[in-house]
């Protein structure tokens, strides 16, 4: 996905098992202020239906 | 070539008469000038319209996914490998198949060539190196080290990585090719850039599907992008839609794409969708130390679970 340009760290990964509550509270938490701080997002998004 | 093409036609001829195979898939004169077509030869007849030039870039792995019958095919270096992808994903078993190898010496592009005359392509011949072009604009010769395709003149698999019979001595391998020149420079951009990079090559990209066709990965039933319940993806021409497109695709044949080419020739418009496959490609190489297709004892990675698999992207 970077390498198409989207942002470094939009995109992430973690495993979580069912057990791990407050790992999932952690991930959650980092990965809401990463993208906070990214911004919105600004591609992969249509604007409008385009007719050919 | 003349030599490849008699033997071709030797063998397949032969192959047909002990009954051996149902079928020779191999090429024929296209229509056009550099169009060489598949061929599907089953009777001994059928064989003399079997020829080999350098305009043979189709992949004719993409002719032996599901069948049932007996085939021999003519496979090159590329389409060896996809042979043996098909073989390993379950598209064909190996008993079916009597594999003709051709070492090969690259297919020329003919863009490149059509875009290097004036006027209209007549007919093109060759003889050892060179390739004589004969246009409405006069006459032209190429060295055909000039005119490969870009995925042939990168090529380190020239020859038949399996074969049941050889058509001729292997030829010299590459060596110290610098394969990702190109992939590397879009990673060093930052992501604006890129971004911008992709839309430009995108923007001729009708949606045609040509690239999905030719390729032997791209067997699936019914496509994500045919599919309409759930609709994966939007079918409009929306740059986002036709990047989603190409991006999946790519993912696709992550692990399993030979760079043979096959899309990137097939494109009405000439979009080099290789720079997205070929990533996928260096990934394999530099996280798994894979290249798709070069044999039939180990499981490609992307199906296979090792406790050493890299996941350091994983949190």
């Amino acid at each position: 996905m970077e390498y198409m340009g989207i942002e470094p760290g939009r995109l992430q990964f973690s495993w979580i098992s069912s057990a791990e509550s407050t790992k999932f509270v952690d991930v959650a938490t980092q990965v809401t202020e990463a993208i906070k701080a990214l911004g919105p997002n600004q591609r992969f998004v249509k604007k409008e239906a385009k007719v050919a | 070539m003349e030599q490849y093409t008699e033997k071709i036609r030797e063998i397949a001829k032969r192959l047909l008469k002990e009954c051996a195979v149902d079928m020779v898939i191999g090429f024929r004169k296209g229509t056009l000038p550099m169009m060489s077509e598949p061929h599907f030869a089953r009777t001994p007849e059928e064989v003399d319209k079997l020829v080999w030039d350098s305009h043979c870039g189709i992949n004719l792995a993409n002719y032996l996914t599901d069948r049932k019958e007996k085939i021999a095919v003519v496979a090159k270096g590329c389409d060896s490998r996809n042979i043996v992808t098909h073989i390993l994903e379950n598209k064909i078993k190996r008993e079916q198949l009597t594999i003709i190898g051709v070492p090969c010496l690259g297919m020329v592009d003919k863009r490149k060539i059509a875009d290097s005359v004036e006027g209209e392509v007549l007919a093109v011949t060759e003889e050892n190196d060179q390739i004589r072009v004969k246009s409405t604009g006069g006459e032209k010769n190429f060295d055909k080290a000039e005119v490969l395709q870009e995925n042939c003149a990168i090529c380190i698999h020239r020859n038949p990585v399996i074969s049941d019979e050889m058509i001729a001595d292997p030829v010299e391998e590459l060596k110290d090719v610098d394969r990702y020149a190109d992939v590397r420079k879009i990673e060093e951009m930052n992501p604006e850039d890129s971004w911008a990079f992709f839309d430009d090559l995108f923007k001729e990209c009708i949606r045609c599907y040509a690239c999905r066709n030719a390729c032997p990965l791209c067997y699936c039933p019914t496509c994500f992008v045919d599919e309409a319940k759930p609709q994966w993806v939007g079918k409009s021409q929306d740059p986002i839609d036709i990047r989603t497109f190409h991006f999946l695709r790519a993912y696709h044949c992550a692990g399993r794409c030979t760079d043979c080419g096959a899309c990137q020739r097939a494109c009405p418009v000439g979009i080099n969708m290789r720079l997205l496959t070929k990533k996928l490609e260096k990934d394999c190489k530099e996280l798994y130390d894979w290249e798709a297709g070069l044999t039939l004892d180990s499981r490609p990675p992307l199906d296979f679970y090792r406790p050493d698999d890299p996941g350091d992207f994983i949190k």
